[in-house]
């Protein structure tokens, strides 16, 4: 069964690239445009992984990975996420809040299939 | 009015009375020796003008009255008068030739007093000459200590542990000018003034957080136990300040160093804050702005690599990258026009070791009673840069919010390490293991005891550029509240002693100012002479507050500790909003085109009341000012409601055998120039100046107290005149 990937990210700029990406990687993709909409997108569709960058309107990536990890019914769902801001006590939080992994932007495409690639497979 | 003399009526009576019996005595006498017909003879002649005998009886009496009442002024009344001017010769300083008036003995003993005043002035002026000279060497010292506060650049103020300002410098009088609201009335003294309360400027919680830390390093023999924040002012001023202890000069003794006061440091950083928020604004679009755009750019040249790119994708990723690099020269650009020089902490935090920083925490939410907090496991080690006093308050706001969300009453405290950061958790047990239970409060502002902060738990972190969360802990049943805070390198312990006995202290705090002085007594048992004294005046459009008459100036000085403090001083005309009788103004002099411009008696009024504070309400007939201040009560919501004492009841108190208590008398009394007789300031400042005279005499009658005074002015008659 192919595997469904959520984007949530509010930079379109961005989307174009990571959709037209995973797509090609051979996954299902959605997109989510702020914080609210990937929420309700992950309880309906539930992703196999979703790429969640932090400052979006609406819902932060904090606040939207608290919610799917307070629902045991989104256990499996895995959360990649994107952070521009790089700062050491952002990433101890995301991954105290429950994230399997984050990515620092900029980063090379490359590395994001690899990484995406391992956790599916680790799943 | 003059006073009816009871000695005379007395004296009157008693004459009268013998009179009437030694003419009794007669008659009987003369009466007893006549015979039948003699006696007829007498009746027939005297029945008739019994009321002729009467009526001179009385006229004689009249008569003895008038001379009586000379004879009390000739010779009872002047030597009363002339004693009453001797005691106030005695008790003042004052320099004063008294009129001689009444007997010739009289006349004379004045001229012996004169004569004796003389002489003490003399030998007075000669003492004063050898005291100068001794002194003259201390006045150095002192304009030495002077001259150096002058030339700081920061703003220095003295308190004693009390919280009452004993010393402060010019530049800390420009500031507070500076910071005075509102600006248009008032100049700044209200806020800061000799024996004024510090807790006028700051926060007394703040102050005193600042205080216990600087005790509790005190007693851990820290090389340098001073404090620092950052405060906001009422009108949104910015201060940095730093507290350092006045430690009492120790006498060769071991045992630690007791604290007798506190210096306040502060430096307005409102401009520099501004300039460094946009700085951080600058940086962080820089940097997270552009990781952000280098990220869509990387991604989207990854793609465009690819060679089976269709043709409205490869122009929708060239568009991405345009705009990508415009925005990032934009940013440049930005970041050309402002001068970054560098990224600093613009909020002061401060070095703490972490396990104090726990201990505070604990007793902080035990302070609160609702929650019991203990300490868990804490990393001895570690030193953390914290701004502690936003810190402890987000802290026992969690705790609060634990014990209403969760009805947990137990908290435990940790402290550990992680990576560059300190780890600061607040935990407890959820009741029947509510995993489910979540708590956003990031955003929450900070509420204590009903009292709301301008401050969110988010602000708080930012302000350590540390981050904050809520979570379960994966294995055991814990839910924890953590922060995340800059770590700080250890401080060196020093031993204290060796710091102490070195000669560094300066000698100019050899003044007697760090005594404490809040006395726990009421009010009506406070010395006269200790007490802090707002002398006012008003002048107004006529007689009648009650009738439409308004204020149109008020005048006011400071006595504090005895001393007139003539840099501190109220002096505002006031706009009436109407006009200004024409018969009035030879009285006070304002003409009304100097009152156009000037703030209404409704911005005047708050601003004086915060310059009288908590002090002692002075004036001369005090009943006319205050009716003229309590009728503008309902208007302008200000309340007076100090105490107040009467210059004119007090000195009927000291002198009942003077016929005027006027301003002009008394000061002629006490040989007191008025300057500006009839300006509000002018008359303000003389009032004051009788009024220390008036302590003096007051207390050779034994009336020491506030209560004792009250109740002897009271009694006078002038306390019952009513406006």
């Amino acid at each position: 069964m192919r595997k469904t990937i959520l984007i949530a990210d509010d930079e379109k700029n961005i989307l174009i690239s990571l959709e037209f990406l995973m797509k090609r990687e051979g996954y299902l993709v959605m997109v989510a445009h702020d914080g609210q909409e990937a929420i309700d997108v992950i309880s309906k569709e539930h992703p196999d992984l979703v790429l969640l960058d932090v400052m979006m309107p609406k819902k932060t990536g904090f606040d939207v990975c608290q919610e799917v990890r307070a629902n045991p019914d989104l256990k499996d769902t895995l959360i990649l996420m994107l952070t521009a801001k790089g700062r050491d006590t952002d990433i101890a939080k995301g991954l105290a809040l429950g994230v399997n992994g984050y990515i620092i932007k900029p980063f090379s495409t490359r590395e994001l299939a690899q990484k995406v690639r391992d956790m599916l497979e680790q799943a | 009015m003059r006073r009816f003399d009871w000695r005379v009526a007395i004296g009157v009576a008693i004459i009268g009375i013998i009179c009437l019996l030694w003419l009794l005595a007669t008659g009987i006498l003369i009466w007893s020796t006549l015979d039948g017909a003699g006696r007829d003879a007498v009746a027939a002649t005297l029945g008739p003008s019994i009321e002729l005998l009467i009526l001179m009886w009385a006229i004689s009496l009249g008569a003895v009255g008038i001379a009586l009442r000379w004879l009390v002024a000739y010779f009872m009344t002047a030597p009363a008068r002339l004693a009453e001017d001797a005691q106030v010769l005695l008790g003042t300083d004052v320099k004063r030739q008294l009129q001689p008036s009444g007997s010739i003995e009289n006349r004379s003993l004045t001229e012996l007093i004169n004569q004796l005043v003389q002489q003490r002035e003399t030998l007075r002026e000669e003492m004063d000459a050898l005291v100068q000279e001794a002194a003259h060497n201390t006045e150095l010292e002192k304009n030495r200590l002077a001259a150096l506060m002058s030339e700081l650049s920061k703003s220095v103020v003295v308190c004693n542990l009390d919280g009452r300002i004993l010393l402060y410098n010019n530049r800390a009088r420009r500031q507070f000018q500076r910071l005075s609201h509102p600006p248009k009335v008032t100049t700044g003294v209200e806020l800061l003034g000799l024996g004024r309360s510090i807790y006028g400027l700051f926060d007394r919680k703040l102050l005193t957080h600042a205080l216990d830390n600087i005790q509790h390093r005190l007693q851990g023999n820290v090389t340098s136990p001073s404090a620092q924040f950052v405060t906001t002012t009422q009108s949104g001023q910015l201060l940095r300040v730093q507290m350092a202890p006045v430690r009492a000069v120790q006498h060769e003794t071991k045992e630690s160093a007791q604290m007798t006061g506190f210096v306040l440091l502060t430096e307005n950083i409102t401009d520099e804050f501004e300039a460094l928020s946009q700085q951080d604004h600058v940086l962080n679009t820089l940097t997270e702005g552009s990781r952000a755009a280098i990220a869509n750019m990387q991604a989207a040249l990854d793609v465009l690599e690819y060679p089976d790119l269709q043709a409205d994708m490869q122009a929708s990723l060239l568009r991405v990258l345009r705009e990508e690099t415009q925005g990032l020269g934009e940013r440049i650009h930005e970041l050309k026009s402002t001068t970054v020089n560098g990224f600093m902490s613009h909020w002061s935090l401060e070095d703490m070791q972490g396990a104090d920083l726990v201990e505070a925490v604990i007793n902080r939410i035990n302070a609160r009673e609702e929650v019991t907090a203990t300490k868990s496991s804490v990393d001895t080690s570690i030193w953390l840069k914290v701004e502690s006093f936003t810190l402890l308050e987000a802290i026992t706001y969690l705790a609060e919010l634990i014990y209403q969300q969760c009805h947990v009453n137990m908290v435990q405290v940790r402290l550990g390490i992680i990576e560059n950061h300190g780890q600061l958790d607040l935990c407890w047990t959820p009741k029947n293991n509510e995993k489910d239970i979540r708590l956003h409060c990031e955003k929450d502002s900070i509420r204590l005891g009903g009292e709301m902060s301008s401050l969110t738990i988010q602000d708080v972190v930012e302000r350590h550029d540390g981050a904050f969360w809520f979570e379960h802990e994966t294995d055991g049943h814990q839910a924890l509240f953590r922060f995340l805070l800059p770590l700080a390198k250890p401080q060196e312990y020093q031993q204290l002693s060796a710091l102490v006995n070195e000669k560094s202290r300066p000698e100019f705090y050899d003044f007697d100012l760090f005594q404490a002085s809040e006395h726990a007594r009421s009010l009506e048992d406070c010395k006269l002479s200790e007490l802090s004294y707002t002398v006012f005046d008003t002048e107004t459009t006529g007689l009648n507050p009650a009738d439409g008459d308004e204020i149109i100036q008020v005048g006011a000085i400071r006595i504090v500790n005895g001393k007139l403090l003539q840099q501190e001083r109220f002096d505002q005309l006031v706009d009436p909003k109407r006009t200004i009788p024409a018969a009035s103004i030879p009285i006070h002099g304002i003409q009304p085109e100097m009152v156009q411009g000037q703030p209404v008696i409704a911005e005047v009024l708050p601003a004086f009341h915060a310059f009288v504070g908590d002090t002692v309400l002075v004036a001369h007939n005090a009943a006319f000012d205050m009716r003229c201040l309590q009728v503008k009560e309902t208007e302008t919501g200000v309340v007076f409601d100090q105490p107040v004492l009467d210059t004119l009841l007090l000195s009927a108190v000291v002198h009942p055998n003077q016929e005027s208590h006027g301003l002009d008398a008394i000061a002629e009394r006490f040989n007191i120039n008025i300057h500006g007789r009839h300006t509000a300031l002018g008359d303000a400042m003389a009032t004051a100046q009788v009024f220390l005279h008036l302590i003096h005499l007051l207390d050779e009658q034994g009336i020491q107290t506030m209560g004792q005074a009250r109740a002897a002015a009271q009694n006078t008659y002038y306390a019952r005149l009513k406006y």
